[in-house]
């Protein structure tokens, strides 16, 4: 039995030019490692989790008894409106991101993404979007349309300024999206070690690259939908002028042509962080593996092909109503593919329950419950019952929370051992584990009577005989239990990346090839390129006789993208039109547009 | 096994620098040192540039779509058939398709490494790329003094936003283009590079040209067909 301590001999690769390895405020401003990049999403993610989290806590303590009033109208309205945007774009995509630029390379083997600097470039216009949608609560106040920002609602009569903030910081969150959809597209497809064919690619790199074709493909239409409302507010036109003519359809079709394939941007990334979990403790290959990528790829078009079931009752009529109705369905069979795949790996599985397992495992009735609730909407009389109501409030955070978020944690407690070198407490990891899942059942299970008890959604206050008064208050405590739990979770986090166990290069004798190097890894990743022979490379090198991962016997040469500032300069002046744009000082915006001219010149111009 | 051996020695042989310790090493190689496989048959540049080409066709598909949801919707104003010119617009659409043939050009020649003939061919597209936005801002003006505004109608918004956002990518090809020949001729692109990157270059050319034949069929000539 070969065991990964072969590795050790091997010699680090001969450098044509050294990469970066401090960490000075430069280093970080600078960086192209995909690994640091990845460092920054994560950071960026948990704090927009602990902000979205912090609105959440606020509005669920307006709601918790009945006829409060410590969060009114827009203030209210501010806070879901921010809670949704942040959760979404601010905490689980960076989250997301952070797993794609930390693991993905080194999951297929390869040095760094395809276009290190535009993957910086991507980092710094996600943040600086972030930012300046935030900068709304200092120079002007919350969006309160909603994380929708259903048009007329969001123009000029009636969206005060915080709505131009809302878009700007949007639009730059588009073009990061779309700029780093590509970049990992090609870095997946191109990028593999050799012998890495498509199937032996690791599922979890497989719903990452359906995850960027979706974003590629599906961020273009909510850019067109933002342009559009930019230019309603900032420059007259009339899109969304219904005394004009325009028509509030506009804006939820190019809207939910990207908000639903956006939901599975949202929630793939975790079904494969659940696909690597899953077989790693069970000790068994994954069940239908390739069943599990082709539902990830069905599940990838279809869900361009869903968005009108968000406006069953926006009055489409019956032929549209009817085609989505049978898109909606069909879309819950490849998931329910994946259901079972899950299921069939624990059957008879030898099972490790450490807390990464327990979150992965607890992900699948957490998500079925979601995915059920949500099919049930594939009927429009249902819909038209349920529409905006807390039952579909209880749906989708059944999905984004009782599954992607919990997918997202179990991927914390697997893979952070190799960014930090060191295990994470379980015994505090077990504690989050069991106040989180507790405190979230609590929350959202009794939203579901509440729906069906006719409370609906983005009321900041309801009657004391509405009858609604038990399940709210039962909700605002489960809150108290997740913030509690977080809070657990970052304890742990931080006293763990430093007084930890150690975890070496294999804590959980896995599967693939992130667990061949170091943890952390060196700055070059992998010392050797390795071929691979199967899906779990690593496994068949450790297990399987004559699928041993060779050292070759010279070094590689190799050469390293060196550190960079124009990736950061070039994003700076994309803020800058925007904030010309947002402000009317058109000034800015031509500064900022010629400085992205002459930026690029540099980028273009600069030896690499 | 033997199958996934052949693939690995593949893919080694792709790369380029391989095991030969001595092998001297060339700058040129740079991007490709970070083990580009080619499991496609395509550079990364030019895979990225198609992804993002699907990504335009979305973002495009949006704006023509609008276009047509609000076709005939608006309640006041000139309509196009008050002011289309569709012999003006024939002549700078003429332009822009003859562009296409001089960028093919040019990226044959950078092929052969003619890099003279390749800057001349690429100054003459974005000479008419440049005229074809020029085109845009006279039709633009002449469109407004008749009447026809961003805030007129729904037709004044959608057809400005959708030709104006074509505009812009000409714009962003001709100052492209522009770059590329002012880079090839301080010698600041690897030569090895350059038929790559100005094919790059062209793929977007094309396809900011096919997306005004639709905008041109769709838009201008659809208005005579009734």
């Amino acid at each position: 039995m070969a065991s990964i301590a072969d590795f050790a001999g091997a010699q680090p690769p001969v450098y044509h030019q050294e990469r970066e390895s401090k960490y000075g405020l430069s280093d970080w401003l600078t960086t192209v490692d995909h690994k640091k990049i990845g460092i920054l999403y994560g950071i960026s993610g948990l704090a927009g989790l602990a902000v979205g989290g912090l609105e959440a806590l606020l509005f669920r303590i307006q709601l918790a008894q009945p006829d409060q009033h410590i969060f009114v109208g827009d203030q209210f309205n501010g806070l879901v409106t921010m809670h949704a945007t942040t959760m979404v774009f601010m905490a689980v995509m960076p989250l997301i991101a952070a797993i794609s630029n930390y693991f993905v390379p080194l999951m297929i083997g390869a040095r760094d993404v395809a276009f290190p600097r535009l993957n910086a470039f991507s980092y710094w216009t996600f943040l600086f979007g972030v930012l300046l949608m935030h900068s709304s609560l200092i120079f002007a106040e919350f969006p309160a349309a909603g994380w929708t920002g259903y048009a007329p609602l969001t123009t000029k009569p009636y969206g005060a300024g915080g709505i131009d903030f809302w878009w700007a910081g949007l639009a730059m969150l588009a073009i990061s999206s779309m700029i780093a959809g590509v970049n990992f597209v090609v870095t997946i497809l191109n990028m593999r070690a050799p012998g890495m064919t498509l199937m032996r690619v690791p599922v979890l790199a497989w719903m990452i690259l359906v995850v960027q074709f979706l974003l590629a493909f599906s961020f273009p239409p909510v850019t067109v939908g933002l342009i559009l409302l930019a230019f309603d507010r900032t420059f007259g036109s009339v899109f969304y002028e219904t005394s004009m003519g325009g028509d509030p359809h506009l804006w939820q079709h190019l809207f939910w042509l990207f908000g639903h394939p956006e939901v599975y941007v949202l929630i793939l990334p975790s079904m494969g962080i659940v696909s690597e979990v899953l077989p790693v403790f069970s000790r068994k290959p994954l069940f239908g593996h390739h069943a599990v990528i082709f539902s990830g790829i069905f599940i990838g078009f279809v869900g361009f092909g869903v968005w009108g079931h968000h406006m069953f009752t926006s009055g489409m009529g019956p032929i549209a109503d009817a085609a989505f109705a049978v898109t909606t369905a069909i879309i819950a069979v490849p998931t329910g593919v994946k259901i079972f795949n899950w299921l069939g790996t624990l059957v008879h599985a030898k099972m490790r329950l450490t807390t990464a397992m327990l979150f992965a495992v607890t992900f699948i009735p957490q998500f079925t419950i979601g995915g059920l609730s949500g099919v049930m909407h594939a009927s429009p009389p249902l819909d038209l019952q349920q529409h905006d109501s807390y039952f579909v409030v209880a749906h989708f955070h059944y999905v984004l929370v009782g599954g992607a978020l919990t997918g997202l944690f179990a991927g914390a407690y697997f893979y952070l051992p190799k960014i930090t070198g060191r295990l994470l407490d379980e015994t505090l990891g077990k504690i989050h584990f069991w106040m989180f899942i507790i405190g979230f059942n609590l929350t959202f299970f009794p939203m579901h009577l509440l729906g069906n008890n006719g409370m609906p959604r983005r009321i900041f206050t309801y009657p004391a005989d509405a009858g609604w008064n038990t399940e709210n208050m039962i909700g605002t405590i489960g809150v108290v239990f997740q913030v509690v739990s977080v809070l657990i979770f970052f304890y742990n986090m931080m006293v763990s990346s430093k007084k930890g166990a150690v975890a070496g290069s294999d804590p959980w004798d896995a599967n693939t090839l992130e667990w061949m190097i170091p943890s952390p890894p060196p700055v070059h990743n992998f010392d050797f390129t390795p071929v691979v022979l199967s899906e779990r490379p690593l496994w068949d090198h450790k297990y399987t006789p004559g699928f041993e991962i060779t050292v070759p016997a010279q070094r590689e040469e190799i050469h390293m993208p060196s550190y960079s500032w124009r990736p950061i300069i070039v994003s700076g002046f994309v803020l800058l039109v925007l904030i010309g744009l947002l402000s009317h000082i058109w000034a800015l915006s031509v500064v900022g547009g010629v400085g992205i001219v002459v930026g690029v010149y540099f980028w273009v111009s600069e030896p690499v | 096994m033997s199958e996934a051996v052949a693939i690995a020695h593949d893919g080694h042989s792709h790369d380029g620098h391989g095991h030969d310790a001595g092998h001297g090493h060339d700058a040129g190689h740079g991007h490709h040192q970070l083990t580009e496989n080619n499991f496609l048959g395509l550079p990364n540049i030019k895979l990225a540039m198609w992804a993002f080409l699907g990504s335009e066709c979305m973002f495009f598909g949006s704006l023509i779509g609008t276009y047509f949801f609000y076709r005939e919707m608006s309640l006041g104003g000139p309509m196009p058939e008050d002011i289309f010119d569709v012999n003006i617009t024939s002549i700078s659409t003429f332009l822009l398709l003859m562009s296409s043939v001089t960028m093919a050009l040019a990226v044959d020649n950078a092929r052969q490494r003619n890099f003279g003939k390749m800057r001349a061919f690429i100054l003459a597209t974005a000479a008419q790329g440049a005229a074809f936005v020029g085109f845009q801002i006279y039709e633009f003006s002449h469109f407004v003094a008749h009447g026809l505004k961003l805030s007129t109608s729904l037709f004044g918004s959608t057809f400005y936003t959708m030709t104006g956002f074509h505009g812009a990518h000409v714009s962003v090809g001709v100052i492209w283009l522009v770059m590329v020949a002012l880079l090839a001729t301080q010698g600041k692109l690897n030569k090895d590079k350059i038929a790559i990157n100005v094919e790059v270059m062209g793929l977007y050319w094309h396809f900011v040209d096919i997306v005004w034949i639709i905008i041109f069929t769709f838009v201008y000539l659809l208005e005579f067909t009734r």
